[in-house]
């Protein structure tokens, strides 16, 4: 272990406003871009269910009126 | 010679190896970057020069290099599928490009606040910086061209015969620390003979660029993922696979 304290690794030697503004940046560009994905599945997941009801609905009509 | 790879031209199959891969890329990324980071942050000893800020070295490097080596798999990819005309190579292709986008701006970005306490100033017009810079914009390019062509056949072919043009950058990136004068230090590990860094920073550095890779699979493959369901919306086995949940729920109320 290279640090006394808690203090010590925050300050990085004076340098921690660079070296964690690094990490921050870093962390929340990767953290945007897995949310980005999961949104987007999201959305396909909608319009194939979407889709599949719509086909669904009017299956039913179809039956329907062959029925009367 | 590669027949053993022609059924993962069928989307199915490979979104099927999608999920067959993702599990052990997502556990290399999570085991390598935990212990990279952490032995890098508090173990490795600080440098006689540069003091602690050397420790964004452990970012910086693996999202520098994986960067470029990133790139070179997107264009390979563009390759496979203008030679062989698959759709799921130009897919691939476009599931990597934003993953390279964001490394390269990592690798920007973490320079710069390295750069602000080492040299004073966060940017300047030198060599390694405006190659890694015009790096960046290939990559933003690449996805803004695929972007604007409706038929995404075109767009596949457009965005990687830029994507194979753009190679040509990678060299230049690597050898300009050579080449001009710079303020970038030489490559310290991806170069012959021994690397210059002692082995107490080079292992924490090794293994943080083992979870970086882990890191783009993982990114890439999610990303792929989504790219195959959006081409292939209309055909049964999405509809299937998306909806089959919900079908079974309505079977139990009816």
């Amino acid at each position: 272990m290279q640090f006394d304290s808690l203090a010590a690794f925050l300050d990085m030697g004076g340098y921690g406003f660079f070296v964690w503004l690094s990490y921050g940046i870093s962390v929340l560009a990767i953290a945007v871009f897995v949310m980005y994905i999961q949104h987007d599945r999201r959305i396909l997941i909608q319009t194939v269910k979407a889709q599949a009801a719509r086909k669904q609905r009017i299956a039913k009509v179809k039956a329907q009126e062959q029925s009367l | 010679m590669f027949t053993w790879l022609h059924p993962y031209a069928k989307t199915e199959r490979a979104y099927a190896l999608c999920n067959t891969l993702l599990p052990y890329f997502l556990v290399t990324a999570i085991v390598g970057l935990v212990v990279g980071i952490i032995w890098g942050l508090l173990f490795a000893p600080s440098d006689y020069q540069q003091g602690d800020s050397f420790r964004i070295i452990y970012i910086h490097v693996p999202s520098a290099i994986l960067s470029m080596s990133t790139y070179v798999a997107m264009a390979a990819a563009g390759f496979v599928g203008l030679v062989w005309q698959w759709k799921t190579a130009y897919m691939s292709m476009m599931a990597i490009a934003p993953v390279g986008a964001i490394l390269t701006f990592i690798s920007l970005f973490t320079g710069a606040a390295w750069g602000k306490p080492m040299w004073g100033t966060w940017w300047i017009w030198d060599a390694r910086l405006t190659s890694q810079l015009i790096l960046f914009f290939l990559y933003l390019g690449i996805m803004a061209l695929y972007a604007a062509f409706s038929d995404k056949t075109q767009a596949g072919k457009s965005a990687a015969i830029m994507a194979l043009v753009g190679v040509i950058n990678i060299p230049i990136i690597h050898f300009s620390v050579e080449w001009w004068n710079t303020l970038h230090q030489g490559a310290t590990i991806t170069k012959f003979g021994q690397p210059s860094i002692a082995s107490s920073m080079l292992w924490p550095l090794l293994i943080s660029i083992a979870g970086f890779i882990g890191l783009i699979g993982t990114l890439t493959l999610m990303n792929l993922k989504n790219q195959i369901l959006r081409r292939e919306i209309n055909r049964p086995w999405v509809t299937e696979l998306l909806t089959t949940k919900e079908m079974n729920v309505n079977k139990e109320a009816n």
